[in-house]
């Protein structure tokens, strides 16, 4: 199809002024095999109970799909300091708004005066 | 300088200019692609506040979520779950066969993930169906009689605000398809601008941006498919 043969110098292809890091299609293999293997670890720990840590478990689980899949499928480990940043600070304030309405919501007290 | 376009410019070879207002192309391609990331944030934000929302009335209605969650069918939130990691797969794979100027497979990995898109969404219709066909709709609407069919799944009482959780359910999906549907335009966008030629390693800005913004959209289902389905 296209004319022109591409020199992949083991994932590395060299095209004038631009230099992006191109991830080889075996580590995109690799990574989409982990995530299946962790969607299949999650149903499975469903038939483990952990009590109160039912929901550590599978948030700790998912994260860890959502870190391979930033890192790799959206090229974030081979980015710039500032896209990282940026998601970052929107993952940081989402946590402090969950924080602080937890906070508010279990740390109230009844309306109804016991008097 | 400004004036008059070398006529070598080869378009179809994904060759382009750079706006005026970018240093060079590399300097144009970071600037859109922090765009995206800025846009992906507010994206994260949107969604964050009905995952908090979540947290909340789940720690306040530990019971309704956990009843609510077993009308939902685990097996086609797990293969919807298959179903777009494998198309955020074909997606990465699309943008490096736009990388290395491989363009046929390119357009292939782009038709690929937009036939996952409609698997998801067709998924999605069957679930959707079924739970209207019930009356587990949202909030108010909720006219369901899971009483039946609790009993059939081990004595389960149904909690009287269980149209809490198909609020829930409804909201974070409805979304959430919301974007698959808006991903699976913008994918077709380039995938069309791919098979015409316009995209090379040269100039992929537009396949990189939608890339990650499909990739979002993976990303926030890793997270409602135990919220919703395993709770």
């Amino acid at each position: 199809m296209s004319a022109k043969a591409v020199s992949n110098d083991g994932g590395h292809t060299s095209h004038g002024n631009d230099e992006h890091h191109i991830i080889p299609l075996a580590t995109y293999y690799k990574i989409f095999g982990i995530l299946i293997v962790l969607t299949v670890v999650t149903v499975a720990v469903t038939f483990v109970d952990f009590g109160a840590f039912n929901a550590v478990v599978a948030f700790a689980i998912a994260s860890v799909k959502a870190a391979l899949v930033l890192g790799y499928f959206m090229h974030l480990k081979y980015d710039n300091l500032m896209n990282r940043v940026i998601i970052g600070s929107g993952v940081f304030f989402l946590i402090v708004l969950w924080i602080f309405c937890i906070l508010d919501i279990v740390t109230r007290v009844s309306n109804e005066s016991p008097l | 300088m400004s004036t008059a376009k070398p006529t070598t410019l080869n378009v179809a070879a994904g060759e382009r200019h750079h706006a005026h207002h970018y240093d060079n192309a590399e300097h144009e391609y970071q600037s859109s692609k922090q765009g995206v990331w800025l846009f992906l944030c507010t994206e994260i934000l949107m969604f964050g506040g009905l995952f908090v929302a979540y947290a909340i009335f789940h720690q306040m209605f530990p019971e309704t979520f956990k009843v609510g969650s077993k009308f939902t069918d685990v097996k086609y939130g797990a293969v919807n779950t298959v179903v777009l990691l494998f198309s955020s797969l074909t997606m990465a794979l699309g943008i490096y066969y736009v990388q290395v100027r491989e363009q046929k497979k390119a357009v292939i990995a782009m038709a690929v993930t937009i036939l996952c898109g409609f698997g998801f969404m067709a998924i999605k219709y069957l679930e959707y169906s079924h739970k209207i066909h019930l009356g587990l709709l949202p909030g108010d609407w909720y006219n369901g009689n899971l009483q039946a069919m609790a009993a059939e799944l081990g004595g389960l009482t149904v909690p009287a605000n269980i149209g809490l959780y198909f609020s829930f359910y409804f909201m974070m999906t409805g979304l959430h398809g919301i974007h698959v549907l808006i991903g699976m335009g913008a994918i077709g966008w380039v995938m069309v601008r791919t098979m015409k030629g316009q995209f090379g390693p040269g100039y992929y800005t537009p396949v990189e941006g939608v890339g990650l913004f499909w990739h979002l959209v993976d990303l926030v289902w890793i997270y409602l498919f135990p919220l919703l389905y395993l709770v």
